[in-house]
């Protein structure tokens, strides 16, 4: 922070530049300098961006006059037994074809929409409710305050995957029925058919809340842990004094200074989400086929395992790409930590 | 004093533990007895539903459940109904508490020592690549190790056989797949445990009072740096011990990690509710052992 060197000749200069140094900027500007300053942490965001945008719009061009590399089956002389579908690695197909004969880059790129769809949707949920647990029980406190923790705790001696598929088989068919009778009136009000029924998205969207609604505790006793801190601060009792409500209060005085803390775990999550809908899906539960997730492609090569003909690129490259994009959400949100918690530790 | 109260906390807790359990399953639609032979007659199934108490309501079948659970009874099992629960949990978890205690033990004896080197090299080029292979750890999901280790030990170069739980030999696969994730996870606590200790005043006394550097990494400073890794411990060693499904699974170990998923998707509602009452008492349990070994470890801790 004492990278400000100010020199004599600087301050007797008549019109000093208008350049920002440390001193000038909020403590949020401070930390980003620090996180670009960060290499790993700098790498990691570009490899995420990275894999974003080729999610995004490699799929967008994987049409048959486009691309060879196609995500449809091919088809073969019926009643031949044969491996033939299964292509190692080559220039026509990068990372090799499966059981299908369907090019493996393409199903990951596929795939990828999926898995950063429900990481980021997923860590959204556990954000909003996780932050509004946290915060309400920190700033009410008392009796509310231990009550509401004590459900957090309850919560955490549960093994959640009980919680997910019962959460799951509960709302399936609740779900479907309302997807079925929201696709009819956008067709009778707009005038358009779907290609595929929006209730096969159904498992998609229960990730969405499922995974949301089991990962938001740990997100709840950290915000409650730090508004329970500022509580006691001057300025809340100033702002309370000047009149202000305790919604105004909370959202406009305390949660802004939790804002970097906030961030920091938001970040840590989406890798825990994504992990878990790969999971989810390696069981079965989630992503159903012929959709693609990371967990579904990584379980269709584990499938595959036999002691005669080694696939290997049915696990490696799925295994690697959710790896990779774990590795660098994860070089992501350590960078952000440390650049939000300066106490020179690390 | 402290501990007895803790204890006796605990009771209220596993209570309610078990009635969320037992609600939460019961609440998900299908029953246990949907795979049956079909069409069986309506009396049979009244029959089943009287037999196991399906038939009241649930406040009344937790009632009943806890009578049998005084008596140390988890009731039978639902779905593999010549058994009890009881019988499956004492044939399964003695092989998940050997491949958990073994994961531990390759957690622990892998991510301490690599956390406590990234610590004292911290900034140098040990340091990152110590920290590396940590996250990487972190990152690498069984699902992905257990398959891609079978692949290249079982049956490309035939080192290890490829499952079950017989031999020696057998352990090996299993435990770096399960360990592998917590070796990363303790050695980034142990890590940021030991660069806290090594910032903080007693340490700057020591190296005052001219004590060699060894003495004040062993004596002194890794004490309270595996603190932090003494509290992650209880959780981790519950779910360890509880078994993992997807290990279990991958190398088909007859452990009780199975069940855990295959009997909430069976509806067999005693054997869920029994599974997550041996999670809680073992997550209380150890949990109460790590704050104990708190006082030990660390002098300025001390409970009331």
């Amino acid at each position: 922070m004492s990278d400000r060197v100010a020199t004599p000749a600087e301050s007797t200069l008549p019109n000093p530049p208008a350049r920002k140094t440390a001193e000038h900027l909020s403590p949020n500007q401070r930390a980003w300098m620090r996180f670009k300053k960060n290499k790993p942490a700098v790498i990691g965001g570009w490899i995420v961006i990275a894999v974003v945008f080729l999610a995004i719009v490699w799929p967008l061009f994987s049409n048959p006059k486009l691309a060879s590399h196609l995500p449809e089956a091919m088809t073969y002389g019926q009643g031949t037994v044969t491996d033939a579908q299964f292509q190692p690695p080559s220039s026509a197909h990068w990372f090799g074809t499966d059981i299908h004969g369907r090019d493996l880059l393409s199903r990951l790129f596929h795939g990828a929409r999926i898995s950063l769809l429900v990481g980021a949707v997923g860590a959204t949920v556990s954000l909003i409710i996780g932050v509004l647990w946290g915060a309400i029980a920190g700033y009410v406190g008392g009796r509310t305050d231990s009550l509401m923790m004590r459900f957090v705790d309850i919560l955490y001696s549960l093994p959640s995957i009980i919680f997910v598929i019962v959460l799951f088989t509960v709302f399936e068919t609740k779900l479907k029925t309302r997807l079925n009778g929201f696709q009819s009136f956008l067709e009778e009000t707009f005038k358009f058919t779907f290609e595929t029924p929006l209730s096969s998205q159904a498992p998609m969207f229960f990730l969405f809340i499922g995974l949301g609604a089991v990962s938001w505790l740990t997100m709840a006793r950290i915000v409650r842990g730090q508004v329970l801190s500022l509580r006691g601060r001057n300025f809340v009792e100033a702002s309370r004094a000047l009149g202000a409500s305790h919604a105004r209060v909370l959202f406009k005085h305390i949660l802004p200074n939790v804002y970097g803390i906030i961030i920091v775990y938001l970040t840590l999550t989406v890798p825990a989400i994504i992990l878990y809908e790969s999971f989810l899906s390696y069981l079965g539960l989630g992503i159903q086929p012929p959709q693609a997730s990371w967990g579904s492609l990584i379980a269709e090569g584990a499938q595959q395992i036999n002691p005669i003909r080694i696939y290997w690129w049915l696990l490696v490259f799925p295994g690697g790409m959710l790896v990779t994009t774990l590795l660098a959400l994860n070089f992501v949100g350590d960078g952000l930590r440390d650049a939000f918690d300066p106490r020179g530790t690390r | 004093m402290y501990f007895l109260k803790r204890i006796l906390g605990m009771v209220p807790l596993l209570l309610i533990i078990s009635f969320l359990a037992f609600s939460l399953i019961r609440m998900a639609p299908g029953g246990p007895f949907d795979r049956e032979r079909k069409p069986a007659s309506p009396e049979i199934e009244r029959n089943l539903a009287a037999k196991y108490h399906l038939d009241k309501p649930v406040w009344k079948q937790y009632l009943i459940y806890l009578g049998d659970l005084a008596k140390g009874d988890l009731g039978p099992s639902l779905k593999y109904r010549n058994h009890s629960v009881n019988d499956i949990i004492k044939q399964g978890l003695p092989v998940s508490l050997m491949l958990g205690g073994f994961a531990f033990c390759f957690a622990m004896g892998v991510g301490i020592p690599l956390g406590f080197y990234t610590a004292i090299r911290r900034g140098q080029w040990g340091d990152y690549i110590g920290s590396f292979f940590a996250l990487l750890a972190f990152c690498i999901p069984a699902f992905v190790v257990g398959p891609l280790l079978i692949m290249f030990f079982s049956m490309k170069w035939k080192i290890f056989p490829v499952a079950l739980w017989e031999t020696p030999l057998h352990f090996i696969l299993p435990t770096v797949a399960l360990g592998l994730y917590f070796s990363g996870r303790i050695a980034r606590l142990m890590r940021e445990g030991m660069s806290n200790t090594l910032h903080s005043e007693f340490i700057t006394t020591a190296r005052a009072k001219g004590l060699s550097e060894a003495a004040i990494l062993w004596k002194h400073a890794f004490r309270i740096a595996v603190l932090p890794v003494v509290s992650y411990s209880g959780p981790l060693l519950a779910d360890l011990l509880t078994g993992s499904f997807v290990v279990e699974n991958i190398f088909r170990i007859p452990g009780i990690g199975v069940f855990m998923v295959n009997s909430t998707l069976n509806r067999d509602y005693t054997m869920v509710v029994g599974l997550v009452l041996l999670y809680a008492v073992l997550l209380l349990a150890l949990n109460l052992l790590v704050d104990f070994s708190y006082s030990l470890l660390d002098r300025r801790v001390r409970y009331e």
